[in-house]
């Protein structure tokens, strides 16, 4: 059992201990999940030296027999990609339940017990190497993230919980079917082996079959991006969630979709990616101008911020079937971002909510006047998210942008529109927030950043300006990653592997030897 | 020779005066405040000296930036004698800025704030003119931006400020976009951002295949600094931006920010010599710019609007030599207008210091003798402007008129027309401002010594700057090989001729205001039509608003959110799918309600469908 597999089981522990503390204690189960939580961040954080000193393979490997039959084994590992996502889950946990302290008064011990199974489903969707337990970790997801939205939310907090949870399901059981079938090819649930296989052509797809694998694997994801036009789920989960909700949702769990899409499509299905990576990419556009428009237009912020989610995750689907080396980079350095500066956003709006009690605009203005520092801290987060360079965001975007010009300029053209929309919405929802009078009602329940709110947006501001300057912190790693698995996509070996049928390649492959 | 201490020094006095100033003393924040700046001015000259003749670049690199794949961009400062120029005036006039504002800003409320705020623009600004390749120019680019929304907002209760802060970060980034897709195609086609590699490969091109995309990169960059230059069409932003405290106006809107775009092209003189039709371009949109703006200015009636659109027009100036490759001859303007433009902002600012906050023309008058010093660093700031022989603006408009003779004759007629109406509308400025009687309801007084101190050093740079700093002969080594052989001889009827305009609008506007008062009343009474268009900006603020702005606001909350979103997305498909499966759920459910007696039923039918089959299929026998 090494450190990965401490990491794993250390939430589930955290999550059942949990359970059993006295629910009456508040300050206890607190006190403990916050702990708990941040020693499990500490203990991440030894991760990240072996696994940057050979980021192009997995490291921290541990392949276990865990049902014999099927076939299913506790396989996991983490290259560069993984490596981050994972530390971005560890790192927003305790945070979350910091931010939660005072937000939420009833139910308490549960709530703060999902959190942790929540981090419990991340960490391990992110490091499963086996496509059963990955599914397995991804349902797992699911079901805390479905209680904090049905249990603490707002007003239509039902309906959206079941939104949030019959849209994922959809494409989830589409997925499982096409793991299944995988599964009755291949004789395996092992993804490192089911690749070697496709590599040897051990394992081969007809035309046929792959497209529809990809297709069954891409609409899961694709959900959960969201990807244009499958994201109405998204606001609504966003505003009846508990602030805590919305952060690891946005930071995190919608990473969870383009992970899979990077991890799982392109590797598997390298030819079925190409071939529809154009109408990929235009409904990525499409996202990206759209969101960016209908965030514009927005009345409440968390539907805003919701929005512009819609508009950021089309830049990583881009990037991502742009099918280059820039636009994987960027399109990951963008997952990390995103998860910084609209977590962060959240949590500000989520402030902003427990002084006044409305998420309304127009219950708001003039909040620089009582709050500046307040007001500060969102203004540096708005110009992170709207790709101020020297921030996050910018890097990311900037990437994605310049791997989808050298596929197609227009893609980067109409993309880029995004870039200026996002400075429209954020600028003025800012304006329209903190400028201008204050009225009453806001001078009187306004006031500047406490102590632990501070505490809680620091880091995030911290690493803000940490991505955007010391960018090769994260780059190499994730660009060694992604080129393991851009070499599994080169056009020519997939020519090759279509053009001739199964076993006359396995017989080329044999000769070559 | 630790060039990165040229931005730091700035960057750190914004972070002193940001992270402490609600608790410091104004002294403290002043000398921070000017302080760094004034350290950053002495650390570019102490380098200069240093690195003394500076034929060659002389480039720092500090640490990669990002990488990915193939491609790389590091943190690299260089300067030559190009960016050399760009250091003095921006760390010169920034110094002289800073004290200025100390005395202006001195009873404002967040008095740290402004400052910290000034700083960190010096910080982007020298960044912008360090940077050693395009993706750090443009960091620089968008950072210049951000500060320009901050203290063209700084008075942020009021709506109109905030507004205006927000209009012209908008509409920069619609030029960023020109910027950035410009990159985009830079990299794809040479494979770096490094200005040496980009300037090299594209010389080493052959002209039929890089004419057409190195035409679209410039036309790109072009779209970048329209943005950031105010030309058009992008122009619209810089007026408004006067609702910022004056020296942010004198220091941002017309000094240093605003020239970034000229600055931009005549670094990619190299990419831009390659493309005679983006060459065009760029001398069509300036010249467009400098005549259309320099209408506007004749007929506003605030004090700053009219140097705001004079400012717009001086830039189109620039924008013509560049476009005309005179690219030493743009610099030499920006040179030389920072000089005077900032004065002139300086100046208005101490007017309507004295005025009490009164910023329109016609309720002043008679100043002349209230406010002497204020009067004569104006009267010198104008005759700069106007292109008086021998003062430093009639020098690089010398320059400039040169080259447009050069080219096309109808636009140096054009630019002479211009040349006019520029001596006119400042020269009514200053008629209306200091002469005649006094129209207005204050008691003006004359600014402190610390705000005409640094208005005296900037009329002396604007009475011999020009002839003092030779920028075209400073720039030679920067454009040699790139540019043929800019110099040109020219003859006295040239100077004489180029010299006339400045000359006329002067008197003309003296006749006008001075000398018959009444004139100007009728005139605008016999021309109300052509006044009205100007004196409503050509309505191109209502234009955009009523073409692009309002469409993309109704369609998007109408049609895209309304309908689309919530409407055939959400309540069409989702809804209709989850209503479908519920229909086809409930109709399952009544095969199992609960009730003995459907359950009966349902077994009888069941019963005749099989034994029906069986009779059907001969299996009963």
């Amino acid at each position: 059992m090494n450190l990965l597999d401490f990491l794993i089981a250390a939430p589930l522990v955290g999550f059942l201990f949990t359970l059993v503390l006295p629910k009456e204690n508040k300050g206890l189960i607190k006190m403990f999940t916050l702990v708990f939580s941040l020693a499990v961040f500490a203990a991440s954080l030894l991760l990240i030296g072996p696994a940057l000193e050979r980021p192009s393979a997995m490291t921290w490997v541990t392949d276990a027999p865990w049902i014999a039959s099927p076939a299913i084994r506790y396989h996991v590992g983490m290259d560069g990609v993984s490596l981050w996502l994972v530390l971005l889950s560890t790192f927003l946990t305790p945070i979350s339940i910091l931010l939660s302290w005072k937000y939420i008064d009833h139910r308490v011990k549960e709530f703060f017990a999902f959190l942790l199974l929540l981090e419990f489903g991340l960490i391990g969707v992110f490091v499963a190497l086996d496509l059963f337990l990955f599914y397995v970790f991804w349902e797992v997801c699911l079901v805390p993230m479905y209680f904090l939205i049905g249990i603490w939310g707002h007003d239509r907090r039902i309906y959206a919980a079941v939104k949030f949870f019959l849209y994922t399901m959809a494409g989830s059981v589409l997925m499982l079917v096409a793991i299944l079938y995988i599964y009755g090819k291949a004789g395996t649930f092992d993804y490192p082996a089911i690749l070697l296989m496709l590599e040897t052509g051990k394992l081969a797809f007809t035309h046929m079959e792959e497209t529809l694998l990809f297709l069954a694997f891409f609409l899961a994801f694709a959900i959960k991006v969201p990807l244009f036009p499958l994201h109405t789920w998204l606001p609504d989960a966003h505003v009846e969630a508990p602030t805590a909700g919305s952060v690891m949702l946005a930071a995190v769990m919608l990473k969870m979709g383009t992970y899979g899409l990077l991890r799982f499509c392109l590797p598997m299905f390298p030819v079925a990616s190409k071939e529809n990576a154009n109408w990929i990419a235009v409904l990525a556009i499409t996202g990206i101008i759209y969101g960016a428009l209908v965030a514009l237009v927005q009345p409440n912020m968390k539907k805003l911020v919701a929005y512009s989610s819609v508009s950021h995750l089309g830049f990583v689907v881009l990037g991502l079937f742009s099918g280059n080396q820039w636009g994987l980079d960027g399109a990951v350095y963008v997952m990390l971002a995103h998860g910084i500066s609209t977590g962060a956003l959240f949590m500000l709006v989520g402030f902003l909510y427990e002084r006044q009690h409305s998420l309304d605009i127009k219950d708001y203005g003039g909040v620089a006047t009582p709050a500046p520092w307040l007001s500060t801290v969102f203004l540096v987060t708005t110009l992170a998210s709207i790709g101020m360079p020297l921030l996050n965001n910018f890097i990311g975007e900037y990437l994605v942008l310049q791997g989808a010009a050298k596929i197609n300029i227009w893609w980067a053209v109409f993309a880029a529109t995004g870039v200026i929309l996002s400075a429209c919405y954020m600028l003025w929802m800012y304006q329209r927030t903190f400028y201008g009078e204050t009225p009453e009602s806001v001078k009187h329940h306004v006031h500047d950043l406490g102590a632990r709110e501070w505490a809680c947006i620091l880091p995030l501001l911290a690493l803000m300006i940490w991505m955007g300057v010391f960018a090769q912190t994260f780059l190499p790693s994730i660009g060694a990653s992604n080129k393991t698995i851009l070499d599994r996509t080169q056009p020519t070996r997939n020519e090759l592997r279509v053009a001739l049928p199964a076993a006359a390649s396995t017989e080329v492959a044999n000769h070559g030897r | 020779m630790q060039l990165w201490l040229i931005p730091l020094l700035p960057l750190a006095g914004a972070a002193i005066n940001g992270f402490t100033g609600r608790r410091t003393s104004k002294t403290v924040q002043t000398a921070v405040a000017i302080g760094s700046v004034l350290l950053s001015f002495l650390w570019v000259v102490k380098t200069l000296m240093a690195l003394m003749p500076l034929e060659e670049r002389y480039v720092e690199h500090y640490f990669t930036w990002m990488a990915s794949g193939a491609f790389s961009v590091g943190v690299d400062f260089a300067v030559d004698r190009l960016t050399a120029v760009m250091l003095c005036v921006v760390t010169g006039i920034g110094t002289l800025i800073h004290i200025y504002a100390a005395g202006y800003m001195h009873d404002e409320e967040g008095y740290y704030r402004f400052f910290a705020y000034l700083n960190l623009f010096m910080f982007f600004m020298l960044i912008l003119v360090l940077g050693g390749n395009f993706l750090l120019l443009f960091v620089g680019w968008e950072g210049v931006g951000l500060c320009s929304y901050l203290l063209i907002g700084f008075y942020f209760l009021k709506k109109s400020a905030s507004d205006a802060g927000k209009k012209a970060f908008i509409v920069n980034r619609i030029g960023d976009f020109g910027f950035s897709l410009a990159m985009f195609l830079i990299v794809v086609t040479f494979g770096s951002l490094d200005f040496p590699t980009v300037f090299a490969k594209a010389q080493a091109l052959p002209v039929e295949h890089s004419v057409g995309i190195v035409t679209i990169i410039c036309l790109l960059l072009l779209v970048g600094a329209t943005g950031k230059s105010a030309q058009i069409p992008l122009y619209v932003w810089l007026p408004d931006a006067m609702e910022g405290p004056t020296p942010v106006s004198a220091l941002i809107h017309a000094a240093t920010m605003v020239t970034a775009g000229v600055y931009m092209c005549s670094r990619s003189a190299a990419l831009f010599m390659k493309a005679p039709i983006a060459m065009d371009t760029v001398a069509f949109v300036g010249l467009a710019t400098a005549v259309m703006a320099a209408t506007i200015g004749l007929v506003q009636n605030d004090i700053k609007k009219v140097y705001a659109y004079s400012t717009v027009s001086q830039l189109g100036y620039m924008f013509l030599a560049v476009g005309l490759g005179a690219f030493s001859a743009g610099i030499y303007h920006v040179v030389t207008h920072a000089f005077f433009k900032a004065l002139l902002f300086l100046g208005a600012g101490s007017v309507i210091h004295a005025c009490h906050h009164e910023q329109d023309m016609r309720h002043m008058g008679g100043l002349r003798s209230k406010i002497p010093h204020t009067f004569n660093v104006l009267l010198i700031a104008a005759l700069a402007i106007a292109g008086f022989p021998f003062m430093s603006g009639w020098y690089s408009k010398e320059e400039i008129l040169g080259a447009a003779h050069h080219h096309h004759m109808w636009m140096y007629w054009a630019a002479w027309i211009t040349a006019g109406m520029t001596a006119f509308y400042v020269f009514r400025s200053i008629f209306l401002t200091f002469f005649g009687e006094y129209k207005g309801h204050a008691h003006p007084h004359e600014s402190p010594w610390s705000m005409i101190g640094p208005l005296y050093v900037l009329a002396a740079l604007s009475l011999v700057g020009g002839y003092v700093f030779n920028i075209p002969h400073i720039l030679e080594p920067v454009f040699k090989g790139i540019v043929p052989d800019g110099h040109m001889e020219h003859s006295l009827a040239d100077m004489i001729l180029g010299t006339s305009p400045g000359i006329i609008g002067i008197i003309l506007a003296y006749v006008v205001y001075v000398a018959k008062p009444g004139m100007a009343d009728s005139i605008k009474e016999s021309f109300s039509g052509i006044y009205n268009v100007l004196y409503n900006k050509y309505f191109v603020d209502e234009l955009y608003d009523a073409t692009l702005v309002h469409p993309i606001e109704r369609t998007s909350r109408n049609f895209l959110w309304k309908i689309v979103d919530a409407g055939i997305i959400d309540n069409g498909f989702v809804h209709g799918f989850s209503g479908a499966s519920m229909n086809f759920g409930g109709m399952l459910r009544q095969l199992q309600g609960g009730v003995i007696r459907n359950y009966a039923a349902w077994t009888v039918v069941g019963v005749v469908c099989i034994l029906g089959a069986l009779t059907v299929m001969g299996g009963g026998r």
